[in-house]
């Protein structure tokens, strides 16, 4: 069995390596960017095979997922091929790639032995305290979820407040939503069942219901499986994507207007972060979700986890999807 | 027993081929067009029997029935991706290799 295991992580290592040298390789950014799509799929079953199931699911969904969408829709704006570089420039390049690369596989020379048991992270005290006592203390069979949103709490709050920074960012850079939301031309044609999208229209609506309850699945049963605010505001988005490209931005818009995302853009911070003045308020410690119901800890516990991921959802999923609107509106009116 | 699982190993095994036709395919034939079939062959012929070959040897319902809705999207998903493929390229003008040149 041991044997297997390593033959199949010998395989996706190959193909990692085989889709990066074909990266660096292609002039076609387009094919760049299907490759690092690639790149993050293969990297989502090495992390199923290390039994990281819920940093898989994130990387397939963003990695391999919206990032690929938002390669193309930045590509669909710029050139799709790269300029070939001057060779009196390539020397230095070619110096910085190498001494970077030096540099990197020194630092590995001091990372612990790959999927040793010895390793220190199998052998710290916290690691044997999460797994036996989060049990009693939070009650969620998933630990993962535990960490994330009790144990580090405060730490996935900042992640959060990263992810809604960089929609802000990125709204401010190109997301002025002018022009007539209700139909931009060009990427819209009729919205009917017939024409020469028919095939693609009736799957995607066939489709729709049940990516957008999975969504819905993975948001609201990460207590318990993989998954969890951040995958399922992925998918939710990636649904509305889907919509998107099948059907035309100005359906989108119709459907998923600009104004109720950059309402709901602020609102999932708003709502993890009152959970924290909530249990401030009741005498806890910041996000100490015991405090939601002193009587019954765990049932605290559960309550915060549940809004916290809420908020999680609802803030990636509203960013996610104004980044698309964002780039895929500019695409239509150039 | 023995049948269910000789069964289920011949389906995986022709899950397995067909995937392998596919991927042959990929490099083997002649256009954009017929490329593109034996793609669609890999992940909509080849992953079905592979999973139809792991619906036998499910050990739970709760297994089955996952393996079964992965099975029945990937038959939804695969063609309608392999067609809009071939609609796109058939609209950005690209023509199909056909007669003599094909046959190279």
């Amino acid at each position: 069995m041991i044997g297997n295991v390593i033959l199949v992580d010998i395989a996706l290592f190959a193909i990692l390596l085989a889709a990066a040298l074909g990266i660096a390789h292609t002039r076609s950014l387009y094919s760049a960017a299907m490759l690092a799509g690639l790149f993050s799929l293969t990297c989502a079953s090495l992390f199923v095979v290390q039994d990281a199931v819920d940093v898989a699911f994130t990387e397939a969904a963003v990695g391999a997922g919206m990032s690929t969408v938002l390669f193309l829709g930045t590509l669909a704006l710029t050139h799709s091929r790269e300029r070939v570089t001057p060779p009196t420039r390539r020397v230095p390049a070619l110096l910085v790639a190498v001494g970077t690369g030096v540099l990197l596989i020194y630092a590995s020379l001091d990372l612990p032995p790959y999927a040793d048991p010895a390793n220190p992270v199998q052998q710290h005290p916290l690691t044997e305290r999460y797994l036996q006592t989060s049990q009693q203390e939070i009650g969620v069979p998933n630990v993962v979820t535990a960490v994330l949103a009790s144990y580090r709490g405060f730490d996935t709050l900042g992640e959060v407040a990263v992810i809604f920074t960089a929609g802000v960012a990125v709204l401010m850079l190109l997301g002025r939503l002018r022009g007539n939301a209700a139909g931009s031309p060009g990427t819209a044609p009729a919205g009917g069942l017939q024409g020469e999208h028919r095939v693609l229209r009736v799957v995607a609506k066939l489709l729709m219901p049940f990516i957008l309850l999975f969504a819905l699945y993975v948001q609201f049963h990460g207590d318990f499986g993989p998954g969890g605010g951040f995958q399922a505001g992925v998918i939710f988005a990636a649904g509305i994507v889907l919509y998107t490209l099948v059907f035309g931005l100005g359906h989108a818009r119709a459907v998923v207007t600009p104004g109720i995302l950059r309402m709901l853009l602020p609102l999932g911070l708003l709502l993890y972060a009152g959970v924290g003045v909530a249990t401030l308020l009741l005498g806890g410690a910041f996000l100490d979700y015991n405090a939601l119901s002193p009587q019954d800890p765990v049932q605290g516990q559960h309550l915060g986890i549940l809004l916290v991921e809420a908020g999680v959802g609802i803030t990636v999923a509203a960013a996610m999807i104004l980044l698309f609107y964002a780039f895929a509106g500019r695409g239509a009116r150039s | 027993m023995t049948v269910v699982l000789v069964a289920s190993w011949a389906l995986i095994t022709a899950g397995a081929v067909l995937a392998l036709t596919g991927a042959l395919g990929l490099f083997r034939l002649p256009d954009f067009y017929t490329r593109t079939h034996a793609a669609s062959i890999t992940d909509s012929a080849g992953a079905s029997l592979l999973l139809l070959g792991l619906l036998l040897q499910a050990e739970s319902f709760a297994v089955g029935i996952r393996l079964l809705l992965i099975m029945l999207f990937l038959l939804f998903t695969s063609p309608t991706a392999a067609h809009a493929l071939a609609q796109a390229a058939l609209k950005d003008g690209l023509k199909p290799v056909l007669g003599r040149a094909a046959r190279r």
